[in-house]
């Protein structure tokens, strides 16, 4: 079995190759910026969401300091149960914690994406080093056991 | 302060964290840490979850224009998350066992290293013409990118994959147990180890700390440490900052982004030998 790229015989091969190679990068680009306009789209909803909750954070001056919100007995949704209670509760800090999820999740997408790509490219050896990567990835939730 | 002007003040330090993130491939962590825990007095752990995000951030805003502008190498790079997530993913898992404190000595002694050689390679920065490396050979990791700032097409050939691969192992691993730290490695491993060009190095950084931070970013959210008030200035802010940073790196000469590397990597590795000894 052939592991590598098999190199483009004629000029009309190697254009066509050029061209995978190209809708490859594009949608890898296309994928991340996606996964960067909704994460912050999500992110100013939630911040909107919790300071029309609680007046009192949004003030630029006044006796309520910020250290209420961010010392390590703070509460907010660390496990998915948690995510859905507070969503389901309209909660700010949940949406952000959704924004989140989709920030960390863009990366494990574009490797996703790669997979497809190289192997459409019949690339065996970058599909496996990708299908690899991703395996890792998944496997490192799991373990995370969030 | 208000929670409005925390979130404020620490959404504009994020711009400029991710803009100087975006620039070297470090995930603007350098930066968010220590504002959050010196600045504004917030517990490490927080800080450090903060950085994840900030990773994840500075990735994405960034990698985007650079994959497109062909800047990344995007095959080097794919090849070398083998390491980096297999690295961070045994790190998670050997946080207990390992005393923190040695750790940011050690990570402090190799950084500065890293610098000094880094600073080193300033005169010898024409790219490779051939290679006898195999599996570079094999996997054509080999590349080539316009260069904004020289007005031409600069084509390079990758070396050293084996050490590569080793030193992204350990950027895998010190991103996992001190959650800093990881671009600070994986430019010095493309840099010096594998030859590829300066700002290569930097983009194919920016572009593989996403998913090297995705890998233990479970972990930090399953352990509370990804305060919701303290991750959204900082990934928006750090967004708007990879952004912009990602339009400036081609227009910027190689030396320029090599000095801007070497002075950040000298601030981390003084920041962990501070850590390690007090």
């Amino acid at each position: 079995m052939r592991l590598t790229r098999r190199p483009p015989e004629t000029e009309e091969q190697a254009k066509v190759m050029n061209e995978k190679i190209r809708m490859t990068e594009i949608t890898i680009s296309l994928v991340l910026r996606i996964g960067v306009a909704l994460s912050v789209a999500i992110f100013i909803v939630g911040l909107v969401v919790m300071f029309a909750h609680h007046p009192a954070y949004a003030k630029l001056s006044g006796s309520l300091s910020f250290h209420s919100l961010t010392s390590p007995s703070s509460q907010f949704p660390h496990s998915f149960s948690g995510l859905w209670n507070s969503l389901a509760k309209g909660q700010g800090r949940g949406i952000i914690v959704l924004g989140t999820m989709v920030l960390i999740i863009t990366p494990v997408l574009r490797v996703a994406v790669a997979i497809v790509s190289f192997s459409i490219e019949k690339d065996p050896a970058m599909t496996i080093v990708t299908i690899y990567v991703f395996a890792v990835l998944i496997l490192s939730f799991f373990l995370a056991g969030a | 302060m208000t929670p409005l002007d925390f979130v404020i003040s620490l959404g504009l330090i994020s711009v400029a964290a991710g803009m100087l993130g975006s620039l070297v491939g470090l995930g603007g962590g350098v930066v968010i840490v220590p504002v959050l825990t010196l600045l504004f007095h917030v517990d490490i752990r927080l800080a450090i979850g903060a950085s994840i995000v900030s990773v994840i951030a500075t990735s994405s805003g960034a990698a985007a224009a650079y994959v497109r502008e062909k800047m990344t190498n995007l095959r080097a790079g794919m090849f070398l998350e083998v390491a980096t997530t297999t690295g961070a993913v045994t790190g998670a898992y050997l946080t207990t066992l390992l005393p923190t404190r040695f750790l940011f000595l050690l990570f402090g002694v190799v950084l500065a290293y890293s610098a000094v050689a880094t600073f080193q390679r300033r005169r010898a920065a024409a790219p490779l013409s051939v290679s006898s490396d195999r599996i570079a050979n094999v996997l054509e990791l080999h590349g080539e990118y316009f260069d904004e700032a020289e007005q031409k097409e600069i084509s390079y050939k990758v070396t050293g994959t084996k050490l590569g691969l080793f030193m992204m192992y350990v950027a895998g691993l010190v991103s996992a147990l001190l959650g800093i730290g990881s671009g600070a490695l994986k430019v010095p491993a493309m840099d010096l180890a594998m030859h590829l060009p300066m700002k290569v190095s930097t983009a194919t950084s920016n572009f593989m700390i996403g998913v090297t931070a995705a890998a233990s970013a479970g972990v930090y959210f399953a352990r509370g440490q990804i305060d919701p008030i303290i991750s959204a200035p900082v990934a928006i802010g750090v967004l708007i900052g990879a952004t912009v940073g990602s339009k400036v790196l081609g227009k910027l000469k190689s030396h320029v982004i090599r000095l801007i590397f070497v002075v950040v990597l000298i601030v981390i590795s003084l920041e962990m030998l501070q850590k390690g000894v007090f």
